[in-house]
C-alpha cells in the first residue's frame, strides 16, 4: 500500500522516501499555485469587474512566477528590536504544519503517503501547530499591531478548532473509522436506502457537519469574514506586518497551501474523496479497484478541492468582516451547540439503524 | 557486540530524542525570557510525543501534540503575551527559592526513577511492537476504565464551572 506499488516496482527505501517528499511538495505547492492564480488573481478580478494580471504569459498565467521571483530577490529585513531567531522560525512552523497535514490525505487506492489508522485525529492535531507559529510571529516582530494580530489569531483558531473537531466526529461515527482511506471507501461502497449508484457521500447525511466544518475551515484559514488577525484596515497586516521578501512568501504559500489541503480533507470527509461510487465499475472492496484509479483519483480529488476552494473564496470575496465579539459568540454559542446536537443525532441514528 | 534482543535503532532514536528533551528542559529553567522558556517547553513536549511514536503508541502521541502543543502551550503563550512578554532578557525571572527547589526536584526524579525501575525494570520492548490502535484504546477506556474516565470528566466539569464562577462577577 505505498507509492511503490503504484509504479509496479520494488523500490529501495530511499527512493520511496524521495518519491514521498516529491509527492508532498507537489501536493502542497500545486494547489497553492492554482488557488492563487485561479481565485486570488482571476476570480477576485472578475468579481470586482477588472481583468487582473494579463501581461505575463497568456491571460497572465505566468504572473505567479513573476511574483515569486520578485519576493525571492527582495532584501531580507527584520525590525531592529525583533527577536531575530524566533522571527525567522515562525513562518517555517506555519509551513511545516501544512506539510505535516498533507501526509494523511489519500489520493488513490495505492497513491497514499501513509495508511494512518487515526488519520483524522492526526490531521486535526497537526493543523493546530500552525497557531504556535502565528502567535510567535506576532510576538517576535516587536510591533503592537503584530502582537494584536497574533493574539487575535490564537483566540480565533482555538475557538474554531473545537467545532471543527466536533463536526468531524459525526463523520467518524458514521464511517466507524478514523482512517481517511477507510472513510473514502465507506462513502463510495455505501448506499443510501438501498440506492447505491451515488454511493453515500457524507455531505448528504452529515450536511450539518459539513456546513459547520466549512465555516470552521474558513475561520481556521483566516479568510474574510474571519480575517480579524490580518485585518488590514485595523492592524496593517496583523502578525505578517513586519514580514517581507521570502519570509512573507512562506506565510503566503502556507495560507493558500493550507486552504488547498483543508479543502482536500473536506472532500475526503464529505464528498467521497478520490473515488467514484464503486458500483459504477462493479468494484466491491478497495482491493478490487483498477490500477488506473491511482492516476485518475488524484485528478478527481483535485477537481473536488478546486470546487471546495471556490466556495471558500466566493465567501471571502463577498462578505465583510465579523466583529471580534461576534466571532467568539458565533463559535461558542452557535457552532459548538449545533455540532454537539449533530453528534447526538448521528450516534442515535447509528445505533438505531 | 550487541545481544540479539537489543533494539539498536530504537535505542539510538531514544537517545537522540532524550538528549534534546533534557537540553530543552534545562533551557526552560535557565533561559532569561518567558516566551523562550515556553518555546523550549514546546520542544520538551514534542520530544515526549516523539518518544510515544517510538513506543508505537500513535494515539497517545497525537493526543500529546493536540492537547499540549496545540492547546496548552498556545494558551500559555497567549496568557504570557497578554500580560508581560518583553523581547530580550529579563533579570527578575529567577525564583529565589531555587535553593529548595533543586533538591525537591532531584528527590522527585529519584523516586520516579526507582518506581519505574521496580515496576518495569525487567520488561523489554518487543522487537516488533504491536501498534495500539485507537479502537483498542477506546475499548479499554469505555470498558474496564469507565469509572476513572467518568471521575476525570467530573474533575474537568468542576474546573469549567469554577472558571465560569471566577469570570462572572455579577
Amino acid at each position: 500500500m505505498t507509492l511503490s506499488t503504484l509504479l509496479s516496482a520494488d523500490l529501495p527505501y530511499w527512493a520511496q522516501s524521495l518519491l514521498r517528499v516529491l509527492g508532498g511538495l507537489v501536493a502542497v505547492l500545486l494547489p497553492a499555485g492554482t488557488i492563487v492564480y485561479l481565485f486570488l488573481f482571476k476570480m477576485m478580478s472578475f468579481m470586482q469587474s477588472r481583468l487582473g494580471p494579463m501581461e505575463a504569459g497568456p491571460q497572465g498565467s505566468m504572473q505567479l512566477f513573476a511574483e515569486v521571483g520578485k519576493w525571492l530577490q527582495k532584501e531580507d529585513i527584520y525590525p531592529a528590536r525583533a527577536d531575530k531567531f524566533i522571527f525567522k522560525l515562525a513562518p517555517l512552523i506555519v509551513l511545516a504544519s501544512t506539510f505535516l497535514l498533507v501526509v494523511v490525505v489519500p489520493f488513490g487506492p495505492d497513491a497514499i503517503f501513509t495508511d494512518f489508522e487515526s488519520g483524522v485525529f492526526y490531521a486535526l492535531a497537526v493543523s493546530s501547530v500552525s497557531v504556535l507559529g502565528i502567535l510567535i510571529a506576532g510576538w517576535a516582530s516587536a510591533n503592537k499591531y503584530s502582537l494584536l494580530g497574533g493574539l487575535r489569531a490564537a483566540g480565533q483558531l482555538i475557538a474554531y478548532e473545537l467545532p471543527m473537531v466536533l463536526a468531524v466526529v459525526g463523520v467518524v461515527i458514521q464511517a466507524g473509522t478514523m482512517n481517511l482511506q477507510q472513510i473514502v471507501v465507506a462513502q463510495n461502497a455505501g448506499s443510501m436506502f438501498g440506492f447505491s449508484s451515488l454511493g453515500n457521500p457524507y455531505v448528504i447525511t452529515q450536511f450539518v457537519g459539513f456546513i459547520v466544518f466549512m465555516i470552521a475551515v474558513q475561520a481556521e484559514l483566516t479568510q474574510t469574514p474571519f480575517d480579524m488577525p490580518i485585518a488590514e484596515s485595523e492592524l496593517v497586516s496583523g502578525y505578517m506586518t513586519e514580514y517581507s521578501g521570502f519570509r512573507f512568501l512562506i506565510f503566503f504559500i502556507g495560507e493558500f497551501a493550507t486552504a488547498g489541503v483543508f479543502s482536500m480533507i473536506a472532500s475526503v470527509l464529505f464528498l467521497g474523496g478520490w473515488a467514484v461510487p464503486f458500483s459504477w465499475f462493479g468494484w466491491t472492496t478497495i482491493d478490487s479497484i483498477d490500477n488506473w484509479m491511482n492516476v485518475v483519483g488524484p485528478l478527481i480529488l483535485f477537481t473536488k478541492m478546486i470546487a471546495v476552494v471556490f466556495f471558500i473564496m466566493w465567501i471571502r470575496f463577498s462578505y465583510p468582516r465579523f466583529r471580534e465579539d461576534q466571532l467568539q459568540k458565533f463559535a461558542w454559542k452557535v457552532l459548538i451547540p449545533v455540532s454537539l446536537a449533530n453528534i447526538m443525532v448521528t450516534a442515535i441514528l447509528k445505533v438505531a439503524f | 557486540m550487541f545481544a540479539s534482543d537489543v533494539l539498536v535503532a530504537q535505542n539510538i532514536g531514544f537517545a537522540i530524542i532524550a538528549t534534546i528533551m533534557v537540553v530543552g528542559a534545562l533551557r526552560v529553567v535557565t533561559t532569561s525570557n518567558v516566551v523562550h522558556a515556553a518555546l523550549w517547553l514546546v520542544v520538551v513536549l514534542a520530544g515526549a510525543a516523539a518518544q510515544y511514536v517510538l513506543l508505537a503508541a500513535e494515539f497517545v502521541a497525537i493526543t500529546q501534540v493536540l492537547v499540549y502543543i496545540g492547546a496548552v502551550m498556545v494558551l500559555f503563550l497567549f496568557g504570557t503575551m497578554l500580560t508581560r512578554a518583553r523581547i530580550g532578557a529579563e533579570s527578575d525571572l529567577n525564583n529565589k527559592n531555587w535553593f529548595f527547589g533543586i533538591p525537591v526536584a532531584l528527590a522527585l526524579f529519584v523516586a520516579m526513577a526507582m518506581a519505574l525501575d521496580s515496576g518495569f525494570g525487567s520488561q523489554k520492548m518487543p522487537a516488533d511492537p504491536a501498534v495500539a490502535t485507537t479502537q483498542e484504546i477506546s475499548d479499554q477506556i469505555f470498558g474496564p476504565y469507565l469509572l476513572p474516565f467518568w471521575a476525570l470528566s467530573f474533575v474537568l466539569l468542576a474546573a469549567v464551572v469554577g472558571a465560569i464562577v471566577l469570570a462572572r462577577r455579577d
